[in-house]
């Protein structure tokens, strides 16, 4: 039974719920994986779109979205991956990129980049704000991210790379 | 064959080499000579996993048999594979891994750039996706080609000696099945041969950096594109296919 009565601004408050399991800070709509809502005859349909390719976190998402929306109600619901247009870190808000920084990690600078040009960037180190950092490595503990330490308070940190 | 049969046998050509490049990536899980590469390592195997997932679910959209990627992925026999051979060869050193990486992301790099252009949406999408993930891949790739050819007497030889060993596959992933030239022209497909020059162009000043010697002559092998593997694929789906063979149409 499809509810008719909800709307998709409705809909969109409630999935403010939803985080992305790597950054529990912030939501997949300040993550800008949230791309849509259609609400049909058929149900409601939520269009997310991964960060990575590969991203593992897309599975737990769409579990998450499914079961909070039936707990309100809601369904039938379906969840659809779309690749295009590719997420970009330009969709992430400063108010998104400062909630970043305060769970510790540093967000991406630059509007997206064309290279993987992190090694050559001056990245703030996100706990005393120092620019006398160091990349580690390019890669990190999730395909976002790559390792920095800061020189200064000598905190290993994650830079969440532009992309 | 028509455009449909073409078209789905492409995008496996294209998801295949993902798929079976990423199982050869993730053996390195754990393995890696140090921490950061065991990372990085990884990383380039979700990346690849990532892309096959979306090319293969594709595939099976167009073949129109209610076929999932899953399905396609662990449910076909070796001869329907249509990946290139120089993915499914055995890991080898870190050296000969690092090489596998920088050819393949080096002419990754020229496919999905041109396949950005493509006429199906769908393909365009994937490889605005897949383009973003494969510069990192050429970037640090590319590094640790230098690095370790133009390093110590010992990281130079096994440099040259993967160089050696890799050469006689690389033809292979340039071949075009006879029926995607429907698809080039249609402006769906790459012509992979067409991409042949410019990455000759960019991996030959590369290696000569690294004062690596491209071996000049030797047996070219090729096949991929009618299902004729090296007998390494075999083992690979025997392990990546147990379970499903085991337990037909288990899930979880």
């Amino acid at each position: 039974m499809v509810n008719t009565t909800i709307s998709k601004a409705e809909i969109t408050a409630l999935l403010q719920q939803i985080k992305d399991p790597e950054i529990p800070a912030l939501s997949i709509q300040e993550m800008g994986m949230l791309r849509d809502v259609v609400i049909n005859d058929e149900g409601v349909t939520v269009l997310i779109t991964p960060t990575y390719s590969g991203c593992p976190a897309m599975g737990i998402i769409a579990a998450d979205i499914k079961s909070l929306l039936e707990s309100n109600h809601i369904s039938p619901v379906t969840v659809s991956l779309i690749y295009s247009p590719a997420w970009t870190t330009d969709w992430m808000s400063p108010e998104a990129k400062e909630k970043m920084r305060i769970y510790g990690i540093a967000p991406p600078l630059h509007s997206s980049c064309s290279l993987p040009i992190d090694a050559l960037n001056t990245i703030p180190c996100p706990q005393c704000l120092s620019t006398n950092t160091m990349m580690l490595s390019r890669f990190g503990s999730t395909a976002c991210k790559c390792l920095y330490k800061c020189n200064d308070c000598k905190e290993p940190f994650e830079h969440f790379k532009c992309h | 064959m028509n455009h449909k049969t073409a078209l789905f046998n492409y995008c496996l050509r294209l998801g295949d080499q993902a798929l079976i490049h990423s199982y050869r990536l993730s053996e390195w899980c754990s393995n890696a000579p140090i921490l950061e590469e065991d990372l990085a390592l990884t990383n380039f195997a979700l990346d690849n996993l990532g892309c096959a997932q979306a090319l293969l679910k594709y595939a099976g959209e167009v073949e129109g048999n209610n076929q999932t990627e899953d399905d396609l992925a662990y449910k076909r026999g070796e001869r329907r594979f249509l990946n290139a051979l120089i993915t499914e060869l055995p890991n080898g050193d870190f050296a000969f891994s690092t090489l596998r990486n920088f050819l393949l992301s080096a002419y990754e790099m020229e496919l999905y750039t041109a396949l950005l252009k493509s006429n199906d949406t769908t393909l365009a999408a994937i490889a605005a996706k897949t383009i973003k993930e494969v510069k990192y891949h050429y970037a640090h790739a590319s590094d640790w080609v230098l690095r370790l050819g133009d390093g110590t007497p010992e990281s130079h030889t096994r440099m040259q000696n993967a160089l050696n060993k890799i050469w006689p596959f690389v033809d292979d992933m340039f071949t075009m099945h006879p029926d995607f030239h429907t698809l080039v022209d249609l402006g769906i497909a790459v012509d992979s041969e067409s991409l042949k020059p410019i990455w000759e162009q960019k991996v030959n000043a590369l290696l000569a950096e690294a004062t690596l010697t491209i071996p000049t002559t030797g047996h070219k092998q090729h096949g991929s594109t009618q299902g004729i593997h090296t007998e390494y694929l075999g083992p690979i789906l025997c392990q990546m296919q147990y379970l499903q063979r085991a337990y037909p149409d288990a899930q979880w």
